[in-house]
């Protein structure tokens, strides 16, 4: 944020936005181009590829079984994790994940989970004691903005492509029979992220606006166009009335999202 | 711990623990109560245990941290180890490493960053007892350290949560109303801005429910912002009289 070319871009992007434009021709609540592919990793049970104009996520799915948490027995687990891989983005490094990577898996995780996407209870094999347990992968290789929204269609599109194993029970035994069926879903959120510079938001910030931007908001919607999930970002602040603007704004972009979903 | 009961609130509109759905949990804050501290403040709201701390503005360090044009903030949000029903390993969880974050970006609008370049200011927060909401309290009591370490301020950021039990939107939830309720909206605010620094959510709401949970966690910020200006004020009477001795 604080190096001078980043100050020159924001001036140059403050005075485009006065003019309601922005520095790569969008409209101000404009998406850019999204293109979503399923299916690319054949070793894993579900995975899909999302890219957000020049920003990508590739997400897989992997499905195992194990233990269920002991307070819900009846439930399978799912897990959300997210790489920056260092090819992503000259500033991103090797190493255990960082508070961003954390924030971005858990952001992604709280979508998915709140608005109950995965049917967890069809996840159950034996209560108790084995369940499936679902592992959603973000892999981020390309960084050119919003990586929220790119990864959370990404894993949502991972879970629609996702197979469950055929299974039965012999003699406490689990065997795995032959063919697949879909992971079971009751849900598809998505999220709309929307950034703040100099007053004036923004749908799908892209990276030159990230560096120089006060703050975001991220909202997952359900299928029912209900809010799920809430997470503001950035060292600055909205005002009661911005949020509820931006709320608004989310709603109404969530379908043109949800059409990339086929859903 | 497993029986869950059925009715959070009862037909009165109380909660289990007694409260109204627009009441708050009892707060008692305490400012300076760390001697080592450049600032420190002490919370309990509802059985909420938190202390935090400030130290600086100081010297960064590790140095090449160091911003040429700013200050920075640095947190750290951390969960003793018996603070919860299970032991909780002392390692940080990525639970704690967002929260960390999510503290750090609702305190920094408060500051005047621009204004100690080179510098470093840390928080830490360690919560000691948790019973649903820390975050909030945590930030409550972050703010006050801060301030308490003399550390110019737009105004003090305090935080409150306001959510959905049993289809009514209550503010304040305590742990078990966290836990079973529907959904949960923790703010942060500075009321003299009217500037919202934090704002998560979880759960399912609908835009009305939500508009309304984050009015009614507004009004519970104002409140304990009231507090929190008595206890500053608190610390420096308790000087006077002794100086007046």
């Amino acid at each position: 944020m604080s190096s001078l070319v980043t100050r020159v871009r924001l001036k140059q992007i403050e005075l485009l936005l006065q003019k309601g434009k922005r520095l790569d021709e969008r409209g101000l609540l404009d998406y850019r181009e999204i293109k979503i592919e399923q299916g690319l990793i054949e070793r894993a049970e579900g995975s899909a590829r999302c890219l957000l104009g020049k920003s990508e996520v590739l997400c897989g799915v992997k499905v195992e079984t194990g233990e269920p948490f002991p307070d819900t027995p009846n439930e399978g687990v799912m897990t959300v994790n997210a790489e920056l891989v260092p090819l992503a983005s000259p500033n991103f490094e090797p190493g255990p994940p960082d508070e961003n990577s954390i924030e971005l898996a858990r952001v992604v995780d709280r979508g998915i989970r709140e608005s109950k996407a995965i049917d967890t209870e069809k996840l159950c094999i034996e209560p108790g004691k084995k369940v499936f347990v679902v592992f959603v992968d973000v892999y981020v290789l390309n960084h050119d903005g919003n990586l929220i929204d790119c990864s959370a269609l990404a894993a949502m599109a991972a879970l629609m492509n996702t197979k469950m194993p055929n299974y039965e029970i012999k003699e406490g035994e689990l065997k795995i029979k032959q063919g697949y069926t879909p992971l079971p879903l009751k849900s598809h959120p998505v999220t709309v992220t929307i950034g703040k510079i100099n007053n004036t938001l923004i749908v799908d910030p892209w990276l030159e606006e990230e560096q120089v931007m006060d703050s975001r908001i991220s909202m997952a919607l359900n299928d029912e166009g209900n809010i799920c999930a809430i997470q503001k970002g950035g060292s600055g602040y909205f005002t009661p009335k911005q949020i509820l603007e931006a709320s608004k704004i989310a709603q109404e972009k969530v379908a043109e999202l949800r059409k990339k979903l086929d859903w | 711990m497993n029986d869950k009961p059925e009715k959070l609130i009862d037909k009165k509109g109380i909660r289990l623990d007694g409260r109204k759905a627009d009441e708050l949990r009892p707060l008692k804050l305490q400012v300076g109560v760390l001697s080592n501290a450049d600032g420190s403040a002490y919370i309990e709201h509802g059985k909420n245990k938190i202390l935090a701390a400030a130290f600086g503005p100081r010297e960064m360090h590790p140095k090449h941290l160091a911003m040429p044009d700013r200050m920075v903030l640095r947190c750290r949000y951390h969960m003793a180890p018996f603070s919860v029903q299970e032991r909780k390993s002392p390692a940080p969880s990525r639970r704690e490493v967002e929260l960390s974050k999510v503290i750090r970006e609702s305190l920094e609008p408060a500051l005047f960053l621009e204004l100690y370049p080179r510098t470093g200011v840390d928080v830490f927060v360690e919560v000691l007892q948790a019973d649903g909401g820390t975050r909030c309290a945590s930030i409550t009591a972050a703010a006050l350290a801060i301030a308490d370490a003399g550390v110019p301020m737009r105004d003090l950021v305090v935080a409150c949560a306001a959510g959905k039990v049993d289809d009514t939107v209550v503010v304040d939830l305590y742990d078990a109303e966290d836990k079973l309720g529907a959904a949960d909206v923790p703010v942060a605010y500075m009321p003299n801005l009217n500037a919202i620094t934090l704002l998560q959510m979880d759960g399912i709401l609908n835009h009305e429910e939500f508009e309304k949970a984050m009015n009614m966690a507004m009004d519970g910020c104002k409140k304990i912002y009231e507090m929190q200006k008595e206890a500053l004020k608190t610390k420096y009477m308790v000087v006077k009289e002794v100086g007046e001795e």
